[in-house]
C-alpha cells in the first residue's frame, strides 16, 4: 500500500468515524446543554444513555422497528430525567450527587433488563449512502450517514435559535441565570427545571439508541465508554451554546476515531492512548477554559459546577 | 453539635437537666442513624415490589442476600474480601467530601496503584527481600494514587476545574495507561488470553489474617479509617478541612491555606485508593491486569455517601455492600436473576438515600424538645 493511499484511508476512516462517533455526543451534549441552561446539572446522563441503548435494542428486537426503539429509548431517558428533575426540587438534595446515583441506577436497570438481549441481533437503523456515486469504496463506507446525525444538526440549530428568539427560551435562560428573577416573572422554577431535565433525558436516551442500533450497533454492557459523562465536560467546553456543542461533538468524534482509523491500516501500537485521546483533550480544554475567578463566562448563574 | 442550647435558664436541679440533655442529644444524634435506616428499608420495599412485578419472590431474594453475604463463615469471608478495597475507595471519596470536593475518580487511582505496585515489583523481585519490597510496593501504589488524585486537587485549586468531572476523566486516562502497558511493554508472554504483567512473585504476596482467608488489606483499611476519623474529627488539620468544606471563601478569609488543604486531602484520598489497588494486586491477583477494573471505585462512592463521609461508619457500610456484592452469584444461580440485580439494588439504595437527605431537620421527633415538652 502506498503512502498516499494509506493516508487517504486514514483520512476517510477518520471522517466517517467522526460522523459516527459524534452523533451520540451531539444528542447527549444538547440534552445536557438544555438541562444546564435551566440552572441544574444532570450527571446521570451516562446511565440514561446506556439505559436508552438497551431499551432501543430490546424494542427494536421485539418489534422489528428500530425507529420505535429510538422513540422508546427517548421516553425511557425522559423518565429518568423526570426522576432527577423531581428529586432535585426537594430541599437539601444535591443535584450532583443525585446525578451520580441515577447514573448507577440507569446502568443497573440497563444491565438487569439487558441480559437477554446481548446475544440476539436486532434490526439496525438504516443509513443514507452519500458517496456511492464516487466509486471510491473507502469514501463510500465513510459517508454512509445515519439520519440521526442530520436530526442532531437540525436540533442544534433549532435550540440555538429557540434559546435566543422564543419566549420559552427566555424563560429557560432566566431560570438558569437567576431563580429569583424567574420567580419574580411568575415562573415556576421547579417546573421549568423539571421539564428541561426531562427533555434533556429524552435526548440522551435517543443518543443511546444510536449506540446500540447504529454504531457500534449491538447491545453489550461495555457499550458506552463514558460518552454521557464526557458530554458534561463538552457542554462546559462549548460554553452552553448549542452550535458550539455541535462542533465540539464533531471534534470529540474525530478524536475518538483516530484510534480505529489507524488500526484500519495496521497501526495498533498505542491503540489505548488514542482511545484515551478524547479524555485527555477534554481535560486540557477544561484546564484551559476554567477560571478560579468566579464563574465561567456565559455560564448559567445558578449552575452548581461553575460556582 | 450544640443542640441543647435552648436559652433555658440555668437549671436548678442538675440531674434532671443532665438527663434531658441526654435525651435531646439522643434525639438529634439518632437522626443520622434512623434516617439512613429508613432509606435502606424503603429501598428494600421498593425492590421487593419490583421483584413481585417480575414474578420473583422477594423473601427468597433477601434470604439469599443474607445467606450469600453473611449466612456462613465462608460467605462472611467473601464479603470481607470485597469490603477491604471498598473501605479504601470509600475513604477516597469521603476525605475530599469533607473539604467540599466531590471526587469520583477512585477507580483510576486504584488501577494505577495496582499497576505501579506490580511495576516496581517486576524488576526487583529477585533483587530485594520481601521485607523491603513489599512496603516499597505499597508506597509506590499510594504515591501513584496520591499523585493522580492530587493532580485533580491541583487543577481544582489552580485553575478552578470542576473536580468531579476532572477526576472521572483522570480515571479513564488511568485505565487507558494500564491497558496500554499491560498489553504492550509490560505484557507477560505467558498470559495468552488475558494480557497481564508478569507475576510479582509468590514470596511478595500479602498473606491472610491468621485464622481466616481474608488478607491484611481489611485490617489496613480499618486502621486507615480510624486514623482518618481522628484526623478529621480531632485535629486542627481536620477542622481546617471541614471549615473549607463548609465555606471555602470564608476559610480563605480566615487565612486558612485552602489550596494546600484541598491538594493534600486529595492526595491522601488518592493514596487510600492506590493502596486498595496494591492489595488487589499483592493479595488477590498476583499481577496487574484488567481484573483491577472491578468497579470498586464506583461502589466506594456509594459507600461513602451512605456513611455520610464519616470514616468510621464507612467500615460497616463497606462490609454490608461487600456482602450484597458477594451474594450476587448465589442470587444469579438460585433465582435466575441477572447478576446486575445486586447492582440495581445497591443503586436503588443510593438514590433513595440521597432523597432522604431532604428529611434532615424536618422531622419533629429528632429536634430538641421545646420548653413545654421538657416539663
Amino acid at each position: 500500500m502506498s503512502e498516499n493511499a494509506a493516508l487517504l484511508t486514514v483520512l476517510f476512516a477518520m471522517i466517517g468515524g467522526a460522523i459516527r462517533v459524534s452523533t451520540p455526543f451531539i444528542f447527549v451534549s444538547l440534552g445536557e446543554c438544555l438541562t444546564e441552561k435551566s440552572g441544574r446539572i444532570n450527571l446521570g446522563l451516562e446511565g440514561t444513555l446506556v439505559f436508552g441503548a438497551m431499551a432501543a435494542y430490546a424494542i427494536s428486537f421485539l418489534s422489528g422497528s428500530p425507529w420505535l426503539g429510538v422513540f422508546v429509548a427517548g421516553c425511557c431517558g425522559a423518565l429518568l430525567g423526570a426522576v432527577h428533575g423531581w428529586v432535585c426540587k426537594l430541599p437539601r438534595v444535591n443535584d450532583v450527587a443525585i446525578g451520580i446515583a441515577l447514573m448507577t441506577f440507569g446502568l443497573g436497570l440497563a444491565f438487569f433488563f439487558g441480559k437477554p438481549y446481548i446475544q440476539p441481533a436486532a434490526p439496525r437503523l438504516p443509513s443514507i449512502p452519500l458517496a456511492d456515486w464516487t466509486g471510491n469504496a473507502s469514501l463510500a463506507t465513510a459517508l454512509k450517514v445515519n439520519p440521526l446525525f442530520f436530526v442532531g444538526i437540525a436540533l442544534a440549530v433549532f435550540l440555538s435559535w429557540a434559546f435566543r428568539n422564543t419566549r420559552t427560551g427566555l424563560i429557560l435562560r432566566t431560570t438558569g441565570d437567576s431563580a429569583a428573577a424567574a420567580r419574580a416573572m411568575g415562573v415556576s422554577v421547579d417546573r421549568v427545571r423539571l421539564l428541561a431535565t426531562t427533555a434533556g433525558g429524552f435526548l440522551a436516551g435517543v443518543g443511546g439508541s444510536f449506540l446500540s442500533l447504529y454504531y457500534p450497533g449491538s447491545w453489550s454492557e461495555g457499550l458506552s465508554s463514558g460518552q454521557g459523562l464526557m458530554a458534561v465536560a463538552l457542554v462546559i467546553f462549548a460554553r452552553w451554546d448549542p452550535m458550539r456543542c455541535l462542533f465540539a461533538s464533531m471534534m470529540f468524534g474525530a478524536a475518538g476515531a483516530i484510534g480505529p482509523a489507524l488500526q484500519s491500516i495496521g497501526i495498533t501500537q498505542g491503540y489505548y492512548f488514542f482511545n484515551a485521546a478524547p479524555y485527555v483533550v477534554t481535560l486540557f480544554i477544561m484546564i484551559a477554559s476554567s477560571s478560579t475567578k468566579g464563574a465561567l463566562a456565559s455560564a448559567p448563574g445558578e449552575l452548581a459546577v461553575t460556582r | 453539635m450544640t443542640d441543647t442550647a435552648q436559652g433555658s435558664p440555668a437549671p436548678t436541679t442538675l440531674p434532671l437537666a443532665a438527663r434531658s440533655d441526654f435525651v435531646d442529644r439522643l434525639r438529634s444524634g439518632s437522626e443520622y442513624v434512623v434516617i439512613p435506616l429508613i432509606a435502606v428499608a424503603i429501598s428494600a420495599v421498593l425492590f421487593s415490589m419490583f421483584l413481585l412485578v417480575l414474578g420473583k419472590d422477594p423473601v427468597e431474594f433477601f434470604s439469599l442476600l443474607w445467606r450469600g453475604g453473611f449466612g456462613t463463615a465462608f460467605s462472611w469471608q467473601n464479603s470481607l474480601l470485597r469490603a477491604a478495597p471498598l473501605i479504601l475507595t470509600a475513604l477516597c471519596v469521603a476525605l475530599p467530601a469533607r473539604a467540599g470536593l466531590v471526587i469520583i475518580g477512585g477507580e483510576g487511582a486504584l488501577v494505577l496503584g495496582g499497576l505501579f505496585a506490580a511495576m516496581i515489583a517486576l524488576p526487583l523481585k529477585n533483587a530485594l527481600p520481601p521485607v523491603v519490597l513489599m512496603p516499597l510496593m505499597a508506597i509506590m501504589a499510594m504515591a501513584a494514587g496520591g499523585f493522580w488524585i492530587g493532580l485533580v486537587g491541583i487543577m481544582r485549586h489552580a485553575r478552578g476545574v470542576n473536580e468531579t468531572i476532572a477526576s472521572l476523566l483522570m480515571s479513564y486516562i488511568a485505565i487507558a495507561i494500564m491497558n496500554f502497558l499491560v498489553e504492550g511493554p509490560l505484557r507477560d508472554p505467558a498470559s495468552a488470553n488475558k494480557p497481564s504483567t508478569g507475576p510479582i512473585g509468590e514470596g511478595n504476596m500479602v498473606t491472610a489474617i491468621p485464622g481466616t482467608d481474608v488478607h491484611w488489606g481489611l485490617a489496613a483499611g480499618i486502621i486507615l479509617a480510624v486514623i482518618l476519623w481522628i484526623v478529621i474529627d480531632r485535629t486542627t488539620y481536620g477542622f481546617a478541612l471541614r471549615v473549607t468544606g463548609g465555606n471555602a471563601r470564608a476559610a480563605k478569609a480566615q487565612g486558612l491555606p485552602v489550596g494546600t488543604l484541598m491538594v493534600s486531602c486529595c492526595a491522601i484520598a488518592g493514596a487510600c485508593a492506590g493502596l486498595a489497588g496494591y492489595f488487589e494486586v499483592a493479595a488477590i491477583h498476583g499481577k496487574a491486569n484488567a481484573s483491577l477494573i472491578a468497579g470498586y471505585g464506583f461502589t466506594g462512592i456509594l459507600v461513602a455517601f451512605l456513611a455520610r463521609h464519616n470514616p468510621i461508619v464507612i467500615v460497616p457500610v463497606a462490609i454490608l455492600f461487600g456482602g450484597i456484592a458477594a451474594a450476587g452469584g448465589l442470587i444469579q444461580r438460585r433465582m435466575g436473576l441477572p447478576d446486575a440485580s445486586v447492582l440495581l439494588f445497591q443503586s436503588l439504595i443510593f438514590v433513595v438515600l440521597l432523597i432522604s437527605e431532604t428529611l434532615y431537620g424536618r422531622l419533629r421527633i429528632f429536634q430538641p424538645r421545646t420548653e413545654a415538652e421538657r416539663t
